[in-house]
Formats: C-alpha cells, structure tokens, sequence
C-alpha cells in the first residue's frame, strides 16, 4: 500500500501552456481583488475532519445569502471540482476553465473514461463527434481528470473525501458543481432478477462497450424516449428486437414527438429514430408482466390495459423504467431535494453556497439540457454573470422540455400492482414484495427487513420503492459508495491510537 | 499484423479458461461474450446478471484476481487478469459447524 | 385515556421502546398488567438500531457480572422461541492476547469465569490458529466464551413487542404502543405528551436510554447519563472470514486513559456474513456524524490482528450513542421519593445482554416478587460519583 495521499489538490501547480479563452479577457465581479489577498482553505488531515463536520450543516445554512467567493479567496485562483464527467460536467469544466484562466478545474468520475452514459466509449468506441470536441477541450484548458474516482464523504464546506485506487483523500474546492447524472429506474415484476434481464440504458452501455448482441432476440421495454435511442444501437449492432413496448399511451407519446420537432437538434434525432423503428413491433400501452425461463430469460409476457398477453420468446428483456436524477451526493450537502430533483435557481446554483448544480439532477432533460446547464453552472462558478444571464432564455426553454418529457412518460398506476409476494425488490438482499409492503416507512422497512442494506445502498430498490411506496430515499451515509477498509484508511497514516479505557461490548 | 493485434488485445482468463479479448474491454462484456450469463449468486441461491451496466447496482459483482465482489462493469480487463464467476461468496454457513476447538 | 381490559390489571406505562422498554413491556404483559408504551419515535429506532447486539457476560465488577449473568440465562430460555429474524447466533467470544500481559489476564479471566459457573476455555496460539485461520499467527493465545451469543436487536424489539401483545391478549388487558409522540413531562402516574395528551397509569417506567434522566421531575442526586458515541462499520458478505466476536484484550494495558476517545478491536461475524467492526468511544460529541479519522484508527486496529481485514468492503458506518453512567452500571429500580417512578436506564454498552435481566428486575418490583438477583446495586437510590 502506497502512502496515504491526503492532500492530493495540493500537489501539481496548475500548468501554464494553457491556452486561455479569449472572451475570458474582461474583468467580472470575482477576478481581481475578489480573490486578492485571501489564502487556500487550509488543508488539513482526516485526523480534523470530525470537528469541521459537526458544524457542517450549521455552516452550509449560515452560509446561504453570503455572496458566492467571499467565504474562499485565493491568489491562484478558484479550486473547482466538478463531480461527474458526462456532458453536464465536462461542459460545467471546460466553461469554467475558459472563462477563468486562473481557475484550477478538477473533474471527477467513477468511471475509468469521462463521457457519462451518453458519451461512453468503449473497446469499440461510437463517433461522438460531441463528446470528442467537449473531451479535447478539457485537455486543451488543464482541466485535471481524476477518474476512477468517487467522493464517499462531505465532512464540511469545502472538502470531500475522494476514494481511488490509492486509497481516501481529501480534496478542497470553492466551488462545487454537482453534475452526477442520473440512473435508470428499474420497477420489480416476477421474473426480473433473471440472468438476461437488465436496464435499457445498461444494455445501451455494454453494447458501446462491445458486448456482442449479434443475432440476439431482444425485447426493448419500459418508458422514455431512451428505449428509441437502444433499439437504434442495438438493430445497428445486430440484435434482433423482437418487440418494443412502451408503457406510455399512443397519445402521450405523439404528443411529445411533435415538442421535439419544435427543436431542430432533438428533431433529427426523432427522424433517426424513427428511421431505425422500421420492421420493429413497437407497442404502446404495454409493459412487461413476467419474465421467464429457466436459470436465465428465455421468454417475456408482455400486457396491456385491455388485459391481452403476449408471450415473446427472448434472449435478453432490456427494461428501463426512466431515468431518476442522481441526488445522494446534492443530498448530502444539505442542497434542497424536493420531488427528487435538486433545487437550483437559474444559474444553477443550490441553496448551498458555492454548490451548484447541472444536468439530470435538476430534471430528467437530455442532452442539450445537460450541455447547457453544465455551460451555465461553468460560468456563475466563476461569476460571470453576464453571460448567464445570456443563456437564460434557452434554459428556460429546455426547462420547458424536462417538463413535457415528464407529462409523456409518467408512469402508469397499474405498474404498481406488477411485483407479486415473492417476488424480490431489494436484489443484494433477496427481500421480498410480501415483507416490504406492510411497511410505511422506510427506515422502518430497511431495519426491519434488510431491504436496501446490501451493496448498492438501496439505489435500485430505492427508485422501485420511491413509486411504489412513496418512500423518499433518505440522505446518504459515507461511503456514499462502498469501499474496501484498506482505501477508506491507507495503511501508514496514522500511528497506533491509545487503546479503549475499558472493554468493548455489543 | 500479428503483433498489431497482439498490441490490441489483452489476454485473461474466465473460470480457468484462456480468452483473448480487446483493449479496453469491461470483464462484464468480456464475460458475456464468452457466453457466461449469471455472474453471481444471490443471497438466496439464485443467478445474477448484470442489471444496470454503470456501477450502480452491483449485480455483475465477480471475483477477480482473487478479489471477490468487485463491479465488472466497471473494470477494464488488464492483461493476466483471472476471473472467476458465480463463486457464491455470499451464501452463508450454517452457524456453529465450524466453531468448535 | 380510560383503563381497557380487565379492572384489576394495574396499568404500567414504559417511556421508550428501545430493547429495555420493550423487554419490559414483555415481561410485564407475561405477568399480567396493562401496559402502555410510548416511544416518541419509532421502536428499536435508536441505540438499539446502532449498536452490535453482542450478547456478553462482562467482568469489569461483580455487579455488571451478576446482571449479564443472569441476563444471558434468560436470552438462553428465550432462544427457542426468537424468529429467524432475530438473527441469533450463539457464536461465542474469543478475548484475544497478543503478550505474555494479556495472555496472564486471559488466565485471570479464566480463573473468574469458571469460579462463576461460567463455562470458558483457554486457547493456546495453535488452537487460536485453528479457530480463526485469518488472525494474525504471532498471538499467543485467547479466552474462549462459547456461550456469548449474537442478535439482531431491531428486529429483536419488534419480537419483544408481538410477545407483549400476544400476552395481552392471552390475559384479557390492555397493550397499547403510542408511537411518534415525544414525551413532555412525567411523574409517578402520568405522562404528559408534547401533542396534549395525558396517559395515567399506576406505574410509570422510564427506560428513555440517554434521555431518561431529563425526564425525571426532578435531578436524580449523584448520577449522570452522558451520551457516548460509538462508531460500527459493517462490510460485505463474507461468510467465515471470521467465526467468533473477536475482541482485544489491550484494553487491560491502559485502563482509565483519560483521553476523550478510544478504539479498541471488536469484530463482530453476523449471520448474514457481514462483519461487523467495531469500537470507538467518545465523549463529548453530540451529532451522531460519521468521523472517518477515528473509523482510520478502527481499521488500523482491526487490521492488526486481522491482515487481511483491510479487503473488505465498508458497506455502511454509522454512529450511535451508548447512555453511560458513571459507575458503569444501570439504573433500575425507584426514583428515590417516587415509588411508582421506576428507572430503566443507563445501560451503557450492554443494552441489549442486560435487557432482560433489567426487565425482570423492573416486574419483580411491580409485583412485589423477590428478585432473583440483589437488585442493590443498581438502584438509582445507589450513592453516586461525585460531580465537581
């Protein structure tokens, strides 16, 4: 085990053959003396971390009002940390980067390759020419990439914990901007813990990935306009899609497809997809009921309002029921959460000073929602207010997208009644519908019942509970991942501690 | 051309057997493409494949250069990487049997 | 509130559902009475949700002994009967000895236990071995207490709870949980709810863990229950990593330090096949925050006994309170100047070994029966330590 790293920001100057942007010339309310004469937050060890965190949450609230870099100053100029390296974050980086020559812009992702979901790449990588040109911006401006790396801890303002090959750090920033994406949501029916069966968004990643679905039967279900976007990759790859069922109306969806029109970008998209839709049994109305096969899917019953089954033989159920905005990490930083989406105002900052955040967190939006909102949060993090207020006009109307996009793919009442008694929610636990639908309350239900205790936290049966129960998730504990003991305490960081005064018992 | 492939490619094993697979795969792509669809067994005796193929869910969980219950998904196949499935690390003892000295 | 079920049954109302009130609903169902609880936030939902569930018989003195003692003979009784749910394990205590200091308290404790009537064993460093593969090879040796047992105190509550409603009902009274209500004032027959309510009984038991004493009506002359906070750190499933609680003897070595926090290796196997890690102690600190410094410090402890620990995956840390006493022992029994005002309280770190003998003690003095115990030493009436 290497040494413990505690003070990873510290370490490499900013280099300085970054190109600068030219529109970053002209003074703004932070450049100058706004940060003249104040120092770093001193970085100290984990060994101080407790006595920050218990004035954590008095100080985020304290804070509120306090105008943005007042509370952190530096010579060098703003530590950013962006979390999350999809659009929304790579493009909160590369703005901030470019607007604020002097910015020291740090992106972290859990995954070994920045791009998000939508960007992946892979062993056999899609063109993105999008990704491509945002990714080569991040290394033309400095950005430093940590990644793969994940913030497990908040202690105080100002400082996360990072956890990484090499073990926990701490990393300090002036600002923040939460940029975490979102997750699919997956509803349990019986059936749906069968090898086989997985997200839609999760067959998009692996097959970006190289996963082979040449030849494969592959029945594409759920809601969103995400199950276009995979029936696409997937017929281009060679899978055979045997049936794709929406679970939204006819109408609804109509209703959505002409909004997109209105948005030349989301427009062409709607023509590919609908390019790609041909030959593909699309059915609305219908949603998966059970999942079959022994030891793995071999078949999928597919129902509809009317009560009519249909029996798909199948090789794979690719089955995502929309995307659920990432809020654990904004959560624990005492952001607002209200109905599962972090609560920004319009130039993305939250209710924490410093905080702000971007993409799929504020509202499921897409794309060009993720892009723009990482642009705007990128430019109020360095305070160039001017140009945020340039772009509101657009945020407003993208706003307007997240909105109809929620109204066509609400999900239907009668996907409440899909799991059955023994059919399992909590997948890490294997604990049942029969034992958590008795309970009202969900730290009750995880006490009582193990559901949500295992591995992934509750982040999948969490989704499911959300809209079956309405269960909130509650506010994430470190780690907000798990983690190996020997990463959350490098070996050689601290010295033996005074033994216990008297016996350790239950 | 050899050599170029050899350049591109890694080698690992899956369950024992030798298998060549492109740089920068995943082990959760690798192992499906060899065929394996359950990767892990659950708390109760049944297979798991992956669900989420980002991280989250921890269902693609395998055991891999001894390692048990790393997310493959997530991890890129490395050259002599060993890779064992369905290992059911997680199916617990009956308590007691082996307690006494 | 009017008196339910059969006139003759006295009313007890229980302050708290923690594992304490709710063993004591239980014991004073079995008997008969009718018994409110009142919890003002969920049952089993604080210390007893935090802590380990470490079933074990202590030997700091002779009280704390007699109790956990008598205790672990009435989880024994009760072990046919606990659900799958709860989780019991009787995997036994390994008091483990890394010198010749700690393996001379092993043979003290020997000596202790087995004048006691309590069954134990000495493991010499190649039996240790063979035990628990995965120690480090250079301790000399352990204590083996194969009686000690683990649960699962939430759902241990909820156990508790049902055999009180059951019994109830097999004796024609009352039972009522009031549940989500904090309590806003009591006396030696009633209980003011914060929302307007007023519950009357004939007896009124406070086992409100480290809140108990502010309820009183008054001080309680000499005594203190201060809010130690405990941090646990449970891992992923790894079945037969280890296979006994594992705790430290080094504890010995440095006995009263007066630093305000501590850690010390405890290991705990659940029946899941998680490990469970403990243990820190502090003072003084009043949010039940995670503090990654002192869970480093844990790991390093654990990690020195257990090289291979450090691959383990953290799942979730928490951190709770123990309600500690200053003499380390409970307080049950009478107020002093309340003789219907019973105290259930300041368990400390035995909570959930101690419940049961607790709840006896609290029925015996109800039921005007002699207990089985010298309940003496853990009467709040008890001289206190001085408070400078």
């Amino acid at each position: 085990m290497s040494e413990p790293d505690l003070d990873r920001s510290e370490q490499q100057p900013r280099g300085s053959g970054r190109p600068s942007d030219p529109s970053t010339e002209s003074g703004d309310c932070l450049s100058g003396t706004a940060y003249e004469s104040a120092e770093l937050p001193t970085h100290q060890q984990l060994a101080t971390t407790n006595q920050r965190r218990r004035e954590f949450r008095s100080d985020a609230r304290r804070a509120l009002g306090r105008p943005a870099g007042e509370r952190f100053k530096t010579k060098s100029g703003l530590n950013i940390v962006v979390v999350g390296g999809g659009p929304a974050g790579v493009a909160a980086a590369v703005t901030a980067a470019s607007a604020d020559p002097t910015a020291r812009v740090t992106l972290i992702d859990d995954n070994p390759a920045l791009g998000g979901q939508i960007w992946r790449q892979g062993a056999a990588p899609e063109p993105a020419v999008g990704a491509r040109k945002w990714l080569r911006r991040l290394d033309q401006l400095g950005v430093e990439r940590r990644c793969p790396a994940t913030v497990i801890d908040t202690p105080s303002p100002g400082r996360l914990v990072v956890a990484d090959a090499e073990g926990t750090s701490e990393l300090a920033y002036h600002r923040l901007i939460v940029a975490t994406g979102a997750t699919e949501r997956f509803l349990p029916f019986p059936g749906w813990t069968l090898p086989g069966v997985l997200g839609a968004g999760a067959l998009q990643a692996l097959v970006k990935g190289g996963l082979d679905v040449r030849g494969l039967r592959i029945v594409i279900a759920g809601t969103g306009p995400l199950l276009l976007a995979v029936t696409d990759l997937v017929r281009r790859r060679g899978g055979r899609v045997v049936a794709l069922a929406e679970q939204a109306d006819f109408s609804s969806v109509m209703t959505f497809g002409r909004s997109m029109w209105r948005s030349p970008s989301k427009g062409l998209q709607a023509l590919g997809f609908a390019q790609s839709l041909w030959n593909v049994p699309y059915r609305f109305a219908t949603w998966p009921a059970r999942a079959e096969g022994e030891g793995q899917l071999e078949r999928v019953v597919l129902v509809n309002p009317l009560g009519e089954a249909n029996v798909v033989e199948c090789d794979l159920l690719a089955c995502g029921f929309g995307l659920r905005p990432n809020v654990a990490l904004a959560q624990a930083l005492s952001c607002d959460v209200v109905d599962g989406r972090v609560v920004v105002d319009d130039r993305q900052q939250t209710i924490v000073d410093g905080v702000y955040c971007a993409g799929e967190p504020t509202g499921i939006g897409g794309l060009d929602n993720a892009l723009l909102q990482g642009r705007i949060a990128g430019l109020a993090a360095v305070g160039r207010s001017e140009e945020v207020r340039s772009l509101s006009r657009r945020r407003r109307r993208e706003q307007r997208f997240v909105a109809v996009l929620e109204k066509a793919f609400r999900l239907r009442s009668e996907l409440r009644s899909l799991p059955e008694t023994d059919t399992i929610v909590c997948r890490c636990e294997d604990v049942t519908w029969g034992r958590v639908r008795e309970f009202d309350d969900v730290r009750d239900c995880k006490l009582k019942t193990r559901c949500g205790m295992g591995p992934c936290q509750g982040r999948v049966c969490g989704g499911a509970l959300e809209f079956l129960k309405g269960f909130r998730p509650e506010t994430p504990r470190p780690p907000f991942f798990p983690v190996t003991l020997n990463t959350l305490a490098p070996t050689g960081a601290s010295e033996r501690t005074p033994a216990s005064e008297d016996a350790p018992e239950e | 051309m050899g050599d170029a492939r050899a350049q591109n490619t890694v080698r690992i094993s899956i369950d024992g057997r030798p298998v060549t697979v492109a740089v920068g795969t995943t082990v959760a792509v690798a192992v499906w493409n060899h065929g394996i669809r359950r990767f892990r067994v659950g708390v109760a005796g049944a297979g798991r494949g992956p669900l989420c193929g980002m991280g989250i869910c921890y269902e693609c969980r395998l055991t891999i250069d001894g390692q048990p219950g790393r997310r493959s998904c997530l991890l890129p196949c490395v050259q002599g990487m060993c890779i064992e499935t369905a290992t059911e690390s997680e199916c617990t003892e009956p308590a007691g049997g082996t307690r006494d000295v | 509130m009017s008196h339910h079920g059969t006139p003759q049954a006295d009313r007890v109302l229980i302050v708290g559902a923690g594992i304490v009130g709710a063993s004591c609903a239980y014991e004073l169902t079995r008997r008969g009475y009718a018994i409110t609880v009142i919890e003002g936030g969920r049952p089993g939902g604080g210390a007893t949700a935090a802590c380990m569930g470490h079933v074990v018989v202590m030997d700091d003195s002779e009280a704390q002994f007699a109790l956990g003692h008598y205790s672990q003979r009435l989880w024994d009784e009760l072990s046919d009967r606990l659900p799958g749910s709860v989780e019991r394990d009787l995997c036994g205590t390994l008091w483990v000895a890394e010198d010749d200091e700690e393996m001379a308290a092993v043979h003290a404790k020997h000596a202790f236990y087995t004048e006691r009537g309590v069954k134990v064993e000495i493991l010499d460093a190649p039996a240790l071995r063979r035990a628990e593969p995965e120690l480090r090879p250079d301790l000399l040796g352990a204590l083996r207490v194969p009686g000690d047992s683990v649960v699962y105190p939430p759902t241990a509550v909820d156990f508790m709870l049902s055999e009180a409603v059951r019994h109830a009902r097999e004796h024609g009274v009352d039972f009522e949980l009031v549940c989500g209500t904090p309590v806003e004032r009591l006396s030696s027959h009633w209980v003011a709810l914060r929302d307007g309510r007023r519950l009357e009984g004939d007896w009124v038991v406070v086992s409100a863990g480290r809140g108990a004493l502010d309820l009183l009506p008054e001080a309680l002359p000499g005594h203190a229950i201060r809010p130690r906070k405990g941090h646990l750190v449970i891992t992923d499933r790894r079945p037969g990593f280890c296979r006994h609680q594992l705790v430290e003897l080094g504890y010995l070595k440095s006995a009263h330090s007066s630093g305000d926090s501590s850690v010390a290796f405890n290991l705990q196997p659940r029946a899941t096949g998680q490990m469970l890690l403990g243990s820190s102690r502090q003072f003084g600190r009043d949010t039940a925050e995670v503090e990654l410094d002192i869970v480093h410090k844990m790991v390093d402890r654990g990690r020195h006994f257990l090289p291979r620990l450090g691959e383990l995956q953290a799942v979730r840390i928490w951190a709770g309170f123990r309600p500690a006493t200053d003499d380390h022992l409970p307080l049950v029994g009478p107020v002093p100047g309340h003789e219907t005002l019973l105290l259930a309280a300041g368990h400390e770190g035995l909570g959930i070994t101690t419940s049961l003998g607790t709840a006896r003690l609290i029925a015996d003095r109800v039921s005007g029966v002699d207990p089985e115990i010298d309940p003496t030493p853990y009467l709040p009436s008890r001289p206190g330590a001085d408070h400078g």
